[in-house]
Order: C-alpha cells, then sequence, then structure tokens
C-alpha cells in the first residue's frame, strides 16, 4: 500500500471522457476532451491526438447551437482553461486576452472602467476563441460588424506547433480565414480586441409593437442610422394579416453627462440579472415551468402574451437598462432549452437565414407562411439587420436575419430536417446564407451553393496547406466541406 | 473500442451498465454478482487479479443466464492519478456507463492506545482518495450526460467520531460530506447520488468483531443498496433499521458520548 501523501503525478494536459453536445442538445458524442492551461499544453494535446490517430475538434464553453464544437471522431481540445485577461489600457480599451476568456469576463473587467465590448452575443459565456472561430455578430451587426472587426490581433497555434500572430498587415490571410474560420485552422490562443467607450453603465431602450413583420423592417430601416442596437422578437405563429407580428427593441448608448451618476450605473452590482422571475420563483426552477408550455398551444399563447406584454412595454416609453439586462436576453432564465428536453438528444435547432435586403422580407415570410402551413412553427423568432465583412467564410450579408427556434425530438427529427432543407433552397435561391454557430441542417451542396466558388476554395487551399494531416476536423466540417475529406 | 469510434451515451436509454470499484471481496463482490445476474454489462475493479479472475468465473454462468457480462480491471485506488485513463477506457469497453459504485474500503484493526500515521493514511488513501478520485470521473461524465446515478458506500461509523478506530470514522464521515456535496452540485442535472451506511455486514471486514448484531450477508446488503439507488434515496441505512441506531448515537451529548464504549 502505498502512503497517503505520495505527490501523484497526473498526466498533463488533464483530459476526461465526457459527452460533448451542440448547446441545442440535438446532437453530441463522446469524446475524450483536453483542458490545455498553456501554449506549451494545446501542442501537446496535438502530438497526443497525433498519436492516437484522430482529429481534434476544437471547442470553447460549447455554446454554438449546433455540431460546431462536437468530433464525434477524435478528440475535443476545450480552451476554457486559458481564461486569464493579460493585460487591459483603460486609455485606450484594448484588452489582451488568452482565448478562453468568456465575454462575462470581459465586461465585467472593462464595464467598471468605463467599456463595454463592441460586439456581444445574446449570451454573455461564449469564450473569445470561439467567438472569433465563429465570427459572432449582436444586435448592432448592422452598425458595428461582427467581433472580427473589432479584433486588432490574435495568436494561432498552427497543427505544425507554430505559434502565428495574425493581424491586418501580418499573415493577414491566415487573419481573414481564421475569423470564422470554423476553428479548422488552429487554436486561436490569445486575442486583442478593441472596446467600446461608455458613458453609463446602462442603455436607453424603445420597445416597438409591430403588427407584421414589413412594419419592423421598416421601423429598423427608418433609425438603423441613429440606433446602436436593433433586433425585433417575431411571434412565429400568427396569420395574415398580422403575418410575422411582434416588438422590435430599439436601444442607445447614453451620452457624456446624460447619466448623472455613471460611477452607480458602472458597477457590477447595478448590472446583476434579475434572481427571481415575477419576484418569487428561484431562476433556476424556470424552465421546468417553461417546459409544462413546450408545445404548440403553450408556444402559441405564450407568444401570443408577449406580442400582448409587448404592446404595454411600448406604450412605457423609452426606459432605461443596464447594458447586461439588454444584452444577454438569453441568460435570463438559466438552463431555459431544457423546457425542450434534458436526455435522448430532445432538445432545438436554431435555423437562422441571412438573406439580401431587396428580398428579404418575401423570403421570411414565405419561411413563416410555409411552417405554419407544415405545422412545424418556430417557438421562437428574431429579427436582425447586418452588413457585409472582409472575413472569408463569413455568414454576414447587406441584408436581414431571422432567426428560428424549432424543437427536436427522436420522432420530429426526420420530418423537421426535410423541412429545413425546403427552406434552405428559398434561402439560397435568393442569395442567401447561414451562420455556423447555429447551423445543424445545412449540406455540403448547400454550403457550396452559399460562397463564390474561388472563396471557398481558397479557403479549402489554405486549410490543406496548413494542416495537411486533417488535425482539426469537426462534426460540422465533416458535414458542409466535403472538399476536405481525406 | 478505440478513441475514433463515435460512442452515443445518450440515446440509448435502457443501457444496463455499471462500474463497481473495489469488488474483491464483501459488499462490492456481491454487488457485482447481483448487477450480472440482472443482465447488466459490469466492470469491477480490485486490487488483485486472481480475485478478480475468481469472481468473473463465479458470475459466467448468470452471465449467461441473464445476457448480462463482466469485465474487470486490476487497479489500486491509491494510484489515483490512472483514474482518468482506466475511467475512459471501461466507459468505451462497457458501451456507456450508468452506475458507479464506489465500495472500496480498508479498517485496519488498530488498538486501544495505538496512533499510527501509516495505517490512518492508508485509510484515507483508499477510504476517501479514491472514491474522490473515481467519483469525481464519475460526476464529470454524468454532468456531461445529464443521467447516470453514483453510489458510495459509506458506513455508520461516520456518524461520531469514536474510540476505536478515529480515522476509520474520519474518512466515512469526510465520505459522507463529499458524497452530500456530489448530490446537491448533481441534481441540478438530474444525477442521483447515495449515500449508503451499512451496519454490521458479514464480510472479511467484520470477521472475529466482537459484539456483532443485526448481521445480515453481502447478498442481502447488495440487494437493499441496488434498491436504494434505483429509488433515488439520498442517504439510506442498511438495513433500514439502523436508521434508529444512528439517529441515537447522533444525539447523544458529547460529555455523555466520551464515557461511552461505543
Amino acid at each position: 500500500m502505498s502512503a497517503g501523501n505520495r505527490k501523484r503525478e497526473f498526466e498533463r494536459p488533464r483530459h476526461d471522457i465526457e459527452y460533448v453536445e451542440g448547446w441545442g442538445m440535438a446532437v453530441g458524442a463522446t469524446s475524450r476532451v483536453f483542458r490545455p492551461t498553456s501554449v506549451a499544453e494545446i501542442v501537446a494535446t496535438l502530438a497526443a491526438a497525433r498519436a492516437d490517430g484522430v482529429s481534434i475538434g476544437l471547442r470553447g464553453t460549447g455554446c454554438s447551437y449546433g455540431d460546431a464544437s462536437v468530433n464525434e471522431h477524435g478528440h475535443v481540445l476545450e480552451l476554457t482553461r486559458m481564461n486569464r485577461i493579460l493585460a487591459f489600457d483603460p486609455a485606450t480599451g484594448i484588452a489582451n486576452c488568452e482565448a478562453g476568456v468568456s465575454i462575462e469576463q470581459l465586461w465585467k473587467t472593462i464595464l467598471p472602467h468605463g467599456y463595454w465590448p463592441r460586439v456581444v452575443s445574446g449570451t454573455m459565456f461564449p469564450t473569445l476563441g470561439g467567438a472569433l472561430a465563429m465570427n459572432i455578430h449582436g444586435k448592432n451587426n448592422y452598425a458595428v460588424g461582427t467581433i472580427g472587426d473589432a479584433v486588432r490581433e490574435f495568436d494561432i497555434v498552427l497543427p505544425s506547433g507554430e505559434v502565428r500572430t495574425c493581424n491586418r498587415q501580418a499573415n493577414s490571410d491566415l487573419f481573414h480565414a481564421a475569423i470564422g474560420g470554423l476553428g479548422l485552422l488552429g487554436v486561436i490562443c490569445r486575442v486583442e480586441i478593441e472596446t467600446k467607450r461608455v458613458y453609463s453603465g446602462d442603455v436607453e431602450v424603445r420597445a416597438k409593437s409591430t403588427q407584421t413583420l414589413r412594419e419592423a423592417m421598416e421601423y429598423f430601416q427608418a433609425h438603423k442610422a441613429t440606433s446602436d442596437y436593433l433586433v425585433a422578437w417575431i411571434d412565429c405563429f400568427a396569420a395574415a394579416p398580422e403575418l410575422g407580428r411582434g416588438l422590435v427593441h430599439d436601444a442607445r448608448y447614453l451620452r457624456r453627462g446624460e447619466d448623472e451618476t455613471p460611477e452607480r450605473s458602472l458597477a457590477l452590482a447595478h448590472q446583476d440579472l434579475p434572481k427571481n422571475v415575477l419576484g418569487v420563483v428561484p431562476k433556476g426552477e424556470v424552465w421546468r415551468a417553461l417546459r409544462l408550455l413546450n408545445h404548440d398551444f403553450g408556444m402559441r399563447s405564450l407568444n401570443l402574451a408577449k406580442y400582448l406584454a409587448g404592446q404595454i412595454e411600448e406604450r412605457q416609453g423609452p426606459h432605461r437598462q443596464s447594458h447586461a439586462g439588454f444584452a444577454f436576453l438569453l441568460d435570463y432564465v438559466p438552463n431555459w432549452k431544457w423546457a425542450y428536453g434534458r436526455t435522448g438528444k430532445r432538445g432545438l435547432i436554431q435555423y437562422q437565414v441571412f438573406v439580401p435586403h431587396r428580398s428579404a422580407a418575401d423570403v421570411f415570410e414565405e419561411i413563416l407562411r410555409r411552417s405554419q402551413r407544415a405545422k412545424i412553427v418556430p417557438y421562437l423568432g428574431v429579427l436582425k439587420r447586418h452588413r457585409p465583412d472582409p472575413f472569408w467564410l463569413t455568414h454576414s450579408v447587406d441584408g436581414w436575419s431571422l432567426a428560428l427556434d424549432f424543437k427536436v425530438t427522436p420522432e420530429s427529427r426526420d420530418r423537421l430536417w426535410r423541412h429545413c432543407a425546403e427552406l434552405t433552397r428559398l434561402v439560397l435561391a435568393n442569395g442567401g446564407k447561414f451562420y455556423f454557430a447555429k447551423d445543424l441542417v445545412i449540406s455540403n451542396t448547400d454550403m457550396v451553393a452559399m460562397y463564390p466558388p474561388e472563396k471557398l476554395a481558397t479557403f479549402l487551399a489554405l486549410k490543406r496547406r496548413i494542416d495537411p494531416d486533417m488535425c482539426f476536423e469537426s462534426n460540422l466540417s465533416r458535414r458542409v466541406l466535403h472538399g476536405l475529406r481525406r | 473500442m478505440s478513441a475514433n469510434t463515435p460512442l452515443d451515451l445518450v440515446s440509448n436509454r435502457n443501457a444496463k451498465t455499471a462500474l463497481v470499484v473495489g469488488a474483491s471481496s464483501g459488499i462490492g463482490a456481491a454487488l457485482v454478482k447481483q448487477l450480472v445476474s440482472e443482465g447488466y454489462a459490469v466492470c469491477a475493479i480490485a486490487r488483485r487479479r486472481d480475485v478478480l479472475d475468481q469472481l468473473s468465473s463465479e458470475v459466467a454462468a448468470s452471465a449467461r443466464a441473464s445476457g448480462g457480462r463482466s469485465i474487470v480491471r486490476v487497479h489500486d485506488v491509491a494510484r489515483a492519478e490512472q483514474v482518468p485513463q482506466l475511467f475512459e477506457e471501461i466507459v468505451r469497453d462497457l458501451g456507456g456507463l450508468e452506475l458507479v459504485i464506489y465500495a472500496a474500503g480498508i479498517m485496519p484493526k488498530i488498538g486501544s492506545k495505538e496512533y499510527d500515521t501509516e495505517k490512518d493514511l492508508d485509510q484515507l488513501t483508499v477510504n476517501v482518495g479514491g472514491a474522490i478520485a473515481w467519483c469525481n470521473a464519475a460526476a464529470n461524465l454524468f454532468q456531461t450526460t445529464r443521467r447516470g446515478t453514483i453510489v458510495g458506500i459509506s458506513s455508520i461509523a461516520g456518524d461520531r467520531g469514536r474510540k476505536g478506530n478515529p480515522v476509520y470514522c474520519t474518512t466515512k464521515a469526510a465520505l459522507n460530506t463529499y458524497l452530500e456535496a456530489l448530490r446537491n452540485r448533481l441534481s441540478e442535472v438530474g444525477v442521483h447520488v447515495t449515500t449508503i451506511k451499512p451496519g454490521f455486514v458479514d464480510t472479511a471486514m467484520t470477521k472475529g468483531m466482537p459484539g456483532l448484531f443485526w448481521l445480515i450477508s453481502a447478498e442481502k446488503a447488495a440487494e437493499m443498496i441496488l434498491a436504494a439507488a434505483r429509488g433515488r434515496v439520498n442517504t439510506r441505512y442498511v438495513p433500514r433499521r439502523w436508521w434508529f441506531v444512528g439517529t441515537v448515537i447522533r444525539s447523544i451529548p458529547s460529555f455523555v458520548f466520551k464515557k461511552l464504549n461505543v
């Protein structure tokens, strides 16, 4: 018997067998998950995978709805233990972070200094590395672009083990390919990112109840030059003449001096999301109540209730809300996705389509009509405005996106996928695109149709050059990039 | 099964798969036999190869009858650093994992005036260190599959610090607290943790002990333990009448307890 106080030699980097799933829970697989704590341990992880003869899928906090961070044929490298903020300069607002730093860590570090991230997702949990690999956007995409547009520089560990620094001047190809590069080119391990000066911990929010999808879109067009954030919730159950009715939220930053006590609103305590719902129900249990409503009738009622509540909200006029409260709507109810089921590949997909401005309204209306006709109605719809960006595999267009949450059960899965395939044809015929932080349904053929041929070919050529052994793969890459098959 | 073969731990809802750590004798061996007879694929872990081989041959017939199977792994729970690798191999070999039972424990004889640090720390390593290593691995997997049950075999000895073997009591108290914490952590994801507090069970550990009463066989104990785990019981005395004893013992004030020889 060995003595209890013997110093133990644990293997580094540490690894565990885990079930690795997409955030929407509709896809997942068992993998060995490595959590390196340094660049040296990232390199050791690459070596371990090579020795085992398997590929590596890259993962942050697993916030992608689909299969972007799932790798059923190999290992997974999760970057969450490399989560130190290396530097933040309150004079310039530039933050230098390890790539496992979450958006939550970032905003909590910078807000007391009077800064807010330029681009945040609807949840604060993604890592910067994951956010770059997916080139995420926020409710201000039309105004400031994607997160890639806010990045000054990053370091990436290539399959060879070499660490390369990329910015718009040096390694600019890799800079524009790896942002939005789906984690297929290397492990982004350090990110230098610009943030925005703010003069209050609050934004001013105005609600506008809209009777149709087109009315919401007209509101966006009229306000996009002046509003800092625009987003609309859409009730997908409502039929014509109220097709696409919903609620627009329009927010703007406060100017210097508008908030008389910025030191109070910039404090983290002011940013806390409410702990209880309706004042009494602990947030952690709310998903159980939502689960009772998780069927067509329940969700039709909930959407109607929200629409009616929106009319009241509009009458209340402009009001101030904390940055976190406005930005991170998805974090209000912890684990709300469990309302869709908690085990056995039950969950949701988010089908988000990006369509150029000229045809967006027609395409979106047709999607809503077809979904209602097929009785496969999304339980949540969200409308946003976008603009193009210079990243090679970007999803962004000068146009609009409609994000639709569909419930997935093992029984409904095939039918839902067929329905989405039909919608995808419509979207692609109108020059539309898809977004890989969400997608779980498009095929390799759809992917090819999404980009000008030379764009995709250039990406694939770069991938083959720097990763000839296909060190980095994922379920997503195997699904949509057949050109990479060995 | 190699690392690049997909393994679905989530869709297969009725997979009967279990891991018993500390399966060489007593309650652990009885649990393996019981599970195999119910058609489970079971991995039995112990330090000695010969004992494991013996156990495999004993369950071979009932495995054929039930459709269950057993695999064995030689492992010393003091070697916590081996656990992640071994745990992964076991999950892949079994094709899943639903139930993890930590039954390893040692209780060396300690004289009434003996203070032997080596013996004491060995108890800590096996009874607590090994439990933490294995249950952590299970907890980490189960929190991602959002299913599964962890069972820790503790003891009524953890209810009070007693004269007989101070550190044995300490390890079981530590185990109780650890398991309770795991239970509280994992309840959010639907994973259950059961703490078992056996009274006197007829095993090598209690052999020759004076003053035994309410003695039950290891087989009977195994049956009760599995029933408690399936019923998602938090803490269960085995057999249940020990609950009265435990409750009385826990309520005796210290100024009285220190005079008693229990």
